[in-house]
């Protein structure tokens, strides 16, 4: 009930070729990640499985049928926007309402399921209020009530959690997956923030100038990243990209070192260098360290206690079995 | 900043505005209250003393004063009626993206700069003359006998004349209203499944209701006092005198300057009233 196949979807803007040719293949019940920076295209790839953009070329296939070319109230997907794009003038009940307005529901049908949705995102106590008496949580719930209503094939979210601060997205981010345990349909999910992805995808597709760099599970993607642009996009801090002859040592163009992989010493190591900043968040402490000679500076994760401070020599040395090694065109070595 | 000294200095330098303005308005009121109660000719024996109630009640008790009444309310209504609902209709439109948008919209806001007795003498002699208006020539062209419009058709030629000067108005206002709508709203509504009237009845006129709101009060107090247009086309005849031109007639074609005044204040009340009911009505929508 929700298995999606983009086959060779192409997405032109006039001359500009958005999304080149691109393939694949989303299971049903998979919580998938687009991931990327700005401007990578992901947005739009959303918007084209939703059909608020006509597709170039190339099929979207949803539980085997071709959907391209029809509408997108047709294509029994939901949508959760950025702006949450509530109607301000509606209640929340008629908010959470409007899909099943539309689709013709009898009336009792409506209260039940719009109840039953209310009481999952508790929002029982706020259904006769408008959604500008609300707080950012609370719009969020409310855009998400109105998707999960429509008992949809799979879910769109378009960077849900942007619009919130910082303490509120963790929170939404645990409800939003708890909601996806819970309901076990699919979801696509979209964001800049590598952590989001992190945390709660099932399969992570990373995306760069309308290019899929990579797809994979979380931990696959950060074991194994197949290039370069994705070693340095997921985890944080990010990884430590060397070149010249601290990676020909190792047989590589480059070699990658992710700041929780080194082993810092202020006796002897394999490399030396001096502390520049070093940021104590209690649980670890992130170490920038320069003049290693390696890159301009190095990122360092180490433990909460370690005593550095700026102007320090540290000495490092990275964990063997954790280097990955890229070639000159930035892709994988094993 | 709000410091004694500054707010003192921020009423002295506008005391002068509110003086003029108060001024401007209190001078003709007051001399409106004056001459009501005066029976006041000024050809035939100028002022001849005070007279009470009487203009107030002889202004009531005329057979004008009802239809002046009814003339007046059907072109306010009715220019209301059409400048929203075409301002809409060509707000939405101008809303789409097309080739040489900026010339259209210039060209749609021209009326406005027309002055109302240019436009109404162009209407009336370019258009609605029924032996070379233009009209005439479509009429004739379909065969049919071409519609005397000032004289067969009064309050619906003043109420188009009056209306194709305003529409501008409302079409730019609401123009503004539209654009400011979020596109992801929209997009939201027909993810819902919300065909295209019902975005339009649930989504795009209840973010316009505001700025619907605001073209009626605005016209409103503009159309009580509309003149120019009756001035120059029918002249008050054919049942399209209304108050204002009732209140004209009494203090330069009557010379009866105690009468008009009476009218006046009428006038007033009766534009009072009118406010007060819309802003009771309205009020709601601009509340939140």
């Amino acid at each position: 009930m929700g298995r999606i196949v983009l086959d060779k979807v192409t997405k032109r803007f006039g001359d500009v070729e958005v999304i080149p040719p691109l393939d694949l293949t989303i299971e049903d019940g998979e919580f998938t990640v687009f991931v990327g920076p700005s401007g990578c295209g992901k947005s739009t790839l959303l918007r084209l499985v939703a059909g608020l953009e006509d597709v170039t070329g190339g099929q979207i296939q949803i539980d085997g049928s071709d959907v391209s070319s029809m509408p997108p109230a047709k294509r029994g997907l939901a949508m959760v926007f950025q702006s949450y794009a509530l109607y301000p003038h509606m209640s929340v009940r008629k908010n959470i309402a409007f899909p099943l307005k539309m689709a013709g529901m009898k009336s009792a049908e409506i209260k039940r399921r719009v109840d039953n949705a209310a009481s999952v995102l508790n929002l029982t106590d706020y259904l006769d209020r408008r959604p500008g008496q609300l707080s950012g949580g609370q719009r969020q719930r409310v855009a998400i009530g109105r998707a999960i209503v429509r008992e949809p094939a799979a879910f769109l979210f378009d960077e849900p959690l942007s619009n919130l601060d910082a303490a509120l997205r963790v929170g939404m981010r645990l409800e939003i997956s708890e909601l996806h345990e819970r309901l076990k349909s699919t979801m696509i999910y979209v964001t800049h923030d590598q952590v989001e992805a992190m945390t709660m995808a099932d399969k992570i597709v990373v995306l760069q100038a309308g290019v899929i760099e990579q797809v994979g599970s979380p931990l696959e993607l950060y074991r194994t990243p197949r290039n370069t642009f994705v070693a340095g996009f997921i985890g944080s801090p990010k990884m430590n990209l060397i070149e010249g002859a601290a990676a020909a040592s190792y047989q590589a163009h480059t070699i990658g070192i992710r700041p929780e992989h080194f082993d810092v010493s202020a006796e002897g190591g394999k490399w030396s260098g001096t502390v520049n900043v070093s940021e104590h968040l209690g649980s670890d402490t992130f170490l920038h360290v320069q003049g290693t000679g390696l890159a301009d500076s190095i990122t360092v994760r180490a433990d909460g206690e370690v005593a550095f401070r700026h102007g320090d020599t540290i000495h490092l040395t990275p964990r063997e079995e954790h280097i990955h090694r890229f070639d000159a065109k930035g892709l994988r070595v094993e | 900043m709000a410091t004694q000294h500054s707010r003192s200095a921020a009423r002295m330098m506008m005391a002068p505005a509110v003086i003029l303005l108060l001024g401007w308005m209190l001078v003709p009121l007051c001399m409106t209250l004056y001459f009501s109660f005066k029976k006041y000719l000024p050809l035939r024996g100028g002022d001849l003393g005070w007279v009470g109630f009487d203009n107030y009640t002889r202004f009531v008790s005329s057979s004008s004063f009802w239809p002046s009444i009814y003339a007046t309310l059907v072109i306010v209504g009715g220019v209301l009626a059409i400048t929203v609902v075409f301002g809409i209709l060509l707000a939405i439109l101008l809303d789409q993206p097309m080739w040489g948008q900026g010339v259209v919209r210039m060209l749609v806001i021209a009326p406005f700069f027309v002055m109302p007795t240019v436009s109404s003498l162009v209407w009336k002699n370019m258009f609605m003359d029924p032996n070379y208006g233009l009209f005439a020539h479509l009429w004739r062209f379909f065969g049919a006998e071409p519609i005397q419009w000032m004289s067969q058709a009064s309050l619906p030629s003043i109420i188009m004349i009056v209306s194709w000067q305003w529409l501008p108005f409302a079409t730019l206002i609401l123009l503004t209203a539209i654009q400011s709508l979020d596109s992801e709203q929209l997009e939201a509504s027909e993810m819902d499944g919300a065909p295209i009237i019902s975005r339009f009845w649930y989504i795009i006129l209840p973010h316009l209701s505001r700025a619907i709101t605001v073209v009626i009060l605005i016209q409103t107090i503009f159309l009580l006092s509309i003149f120019a247009e009756i001035f120059v086309t029918t002249g008050g005849a054919f049942g399209t005198k209304t108050l204002s031109y009732l209140i004209f007639q009494r203090v330069l074609e009557s010379q009866n300057v105690g009468l008009g005044s009476a009218g006046g204040v009428y006038a007033i009340i009766l534009a009072n009233i009118v406010a007060i009911f819309l802003m009771r009505i309205v009020g709601k929508n601009l509340d939140n």
